[in-house]
């Protein structure tokens, strides 16, 4: 079987999915929902580079390096903002984040 | 050096590479400085974009810089302006405030220079990988400083609810743009508009186009991506909502308004679906889930949201007279938005604390009569009630929305502006009718000004709404 575009943005489909339903149906912890977000941006990556290898064109792998470079700072900020989260509340859990509603 | 900024092109971005240097400069001197910093750095903060803004305001548009993915034109102009207008009116109204609150931290104005160096990277996004980037050097500072309270647990909720779905919106944003660039094979707005220019759109390049605008609708907090909105605004410290009120939405709703106009004028009846739904959508949410709050905060980010369902009437009806309106809205939404949380700070009881209740708004009227004019005025304003400031900015976009043949969305959009003067004269029944609460303390200085500059600009648009008007015509017509 010859592995061609359609598979890898099948492929980086399904991930984004996952990324998506970690987020909305994940009732449990906080750190998932960061990995969720890692997912997304993994699936965003797989599709630029597959589409800059298939259409010959570098832009694709420099937007995907670029991707990668803030998401690490994404997660630094989310997890440093969950750290000032758990010293309020003591607790990480996705169901006590509940003090404003409506 | 300048041989090397003149041959990238670089020197369209002055202003930014400004502001960015600045932004180290001032983290710099505050973290030698340690304590004492906040005063000084914050000072200098409210200097630096006010410099900034001369340079904006003397640089030559439709200059192009980092091979075309930078763009200064006239609209950049206008809505940079606008932008650090928000941004120094935010950093002024919070001094006394972030003092009271112990919050006296330098890196609170530096996070706000480097958001706002975001907002103009944004502003001036010609590509979609300055997009993204111009973006998240937004969103990454907003997230901080909406847990810039970090003792307090709503704050850092605050912070922690504004992380997760800003970041997810960034991941659909990203989603969308990848398709787009694997169905052009270009990232650039230009490209992007000759590669659709013959020929049908694809159902991936339409798929990419659903996810691009999911993600802005995330950012400008429009419904149904808006759930983020009122639990952000009311658990950040008060100036901060008043900053995230202010100048994110203009550079969010610059961003939008060229992303969709620059690269996809083909594809307008396609995006234009979206925009229409999306804008009744907010303009009703806005309007009915407001009436319950009592939470003066809480009911503002219902306002704003409200708010952009009408500037993106204006999005929707396209073309020059619509972007006209959604430049105009903004502006004086901006101006009408600062003016009401600056309302929001004076409400502070005789031990000096924070209130943040509708009721406590009570009787306003007979202890301090000008706070109380000029509050119900903006109020007044934000209903769309003439001769005030909001009563143009609605005409102009319904006006557009009408021009280009959408009936239904202006009707809808006057029966909801209707609904949503209900709540608006709610707090205005309250400030001239109750049985008076316990008076204020008065307030800090730069918050009365700030206050006085709103209600001047809001009674006197009506005498003098040239300028405005001319600066949003200019805006509009170099984006065709």
């Amino acid at each position: 079987m010859i592995i061609g575009l359609p598979h890898y943005l099948t492929l980086a489909a399904i991930l984004f999915t996952i990324g998506i339903f970690g987020i909305f149906l994940n009732r449990k912890n906080i750190i998932v929902i960061l990995m969720s977000i890692e997912l997304i941006l993994l699936a965003v990556n797989i599709n630029l580079v597959a589409f800059s290898s298939f259409l010959g064109d570098l832009t694709g792998q420099v937007f995907a390096l670029l991707v990668l470079t803030v998401a690490a700072g994404e997660a630094a900020i989310g997890l440093a903002i969950l750290v000032t989260y758990f010293r309020n509340r003591r607790t990480i859990a996705v169901e006590d984040v509940n003090l404003m509603k409506g | 050096m300048t041989e090397f900024l003149t041959s990238t092109g670089a020197v369209a971005a002055f202003p930014e590479i400004t502001l960015a240097l600045s932004a180290l400069a001032l983290l710099m001197a505050g973290v030698f400085l340690k304590r004492t910093a906040y005063d000084l750095v914050n000072g200098l903060a409210i200097l630096a974009l006010a410099g900034v803004a001369v340079m904006v305001f003397l640089a030559d548009t439709r200059a192009t810089a980092f091979n075309g993915a930078f763009l200064a034109d006239e609209f950049a102009r206008v809505m940079k302006l606008l932008a650090l207008l928000g941004a120094a009116v935010a950093l002024i109204l919070s001094t006394s405030y972030m003092k009271a609150h112990k919050l006296n931290h330098f890196e609170y104005p530096v996070l706000v220079l480097l958001a706002t160096t975001g907002m103009m990277l944004m502003i001036s996004a010609n590509d979609l990988v300055s997009v993204y980037l111009g973006l998240e050097l937004q969103s990454l500072a907003l997230y901080v400083i909406a847990a810039f309270d970090r003792d307090n647990a709503k704050s850092s909720e605050a912070g922690l609810k504004y992380f997760v779905l800003g970041a997810l919106s960034s991941g659909m944003l990203l989603y969308g743009a990848s398709m787009i660039y694997g169905f052009t094979g270009t990232t650039s707005f230009p490209g992007i508009a000759a590669a659709l220019a013959n020929g049908e759109a694809s159902l991936g390049l339409i798929f990419g186009l659903v996810f691009l605008i999911a993600g802005f609708a995330f950012k400008v907090s429009a419904v149904p991506f808006h759930m983020w909105t009122p639990d952000v605004y009311e658990g950040a410290p008060t100036p901060v909502t008043a900053f995230f009120a202010a100048a994110p939405k203009i550079a969010a709703m610059a961003l939008f308004t060229r992303a969709m106009v620059a690269p996809f004028p083909s594809m307008t009846a396609e995006w234009q679906q979206i925009i229409v739904f999306i804008s009744i959508a907010s303009m009703a949410l806005g309007s009915f889930a407001a009436i319950g709050q009592t939470n003066i905060k809480r009911l503002l980010a219902y306002s704003s949201i409200g708010n952009v369902g009408f500037a993106l009437v204006g999005l929707a009806a396209g073309g020059e007279e619509g972007v006209k309106g959604v430049v105009l809205y903004m502006a004086i939404y901006l101006l009408t938005t600062l003016g009401s949380f600056a309302c929001v700070l004076a409400m502070r009881n005789a031990s000096g604390q924070q209130l943040e209740d509708v009721k406590d708004l009570a009787g306003l009227a007979r202890s301090n009569k000008l706070l109380a004019f000029v509050f119900a005025m903006l109020m007044f304003s934000l209903a769309g009630i003439p001769p005030l400031a909001g009563f143009f900015a609605k005409y102009f976009v319904f006006m557009a929305a009408v021009k280009s043949g959408l009936w239904a969305l202006a009707v809808i959009g006057v029966v909801t502006s209707v609904v949503g003067a209900f709540y608006y004269l709610r707090i205005v029944k309250v400030i001239y009718f109750d049985e008076p609460a316990a008076p204020f303390i008065p307030a800090a200085p730069e918050v009365k000004w700030v206050i006085a500059l709103s209600g001047v600009f809001t009674l006197g648009f009506v005498l003098f709404p040239g300028p405005l008007l001319a600066l949003a015509q200019a805006a509009a017509r170099s984006l065709f």
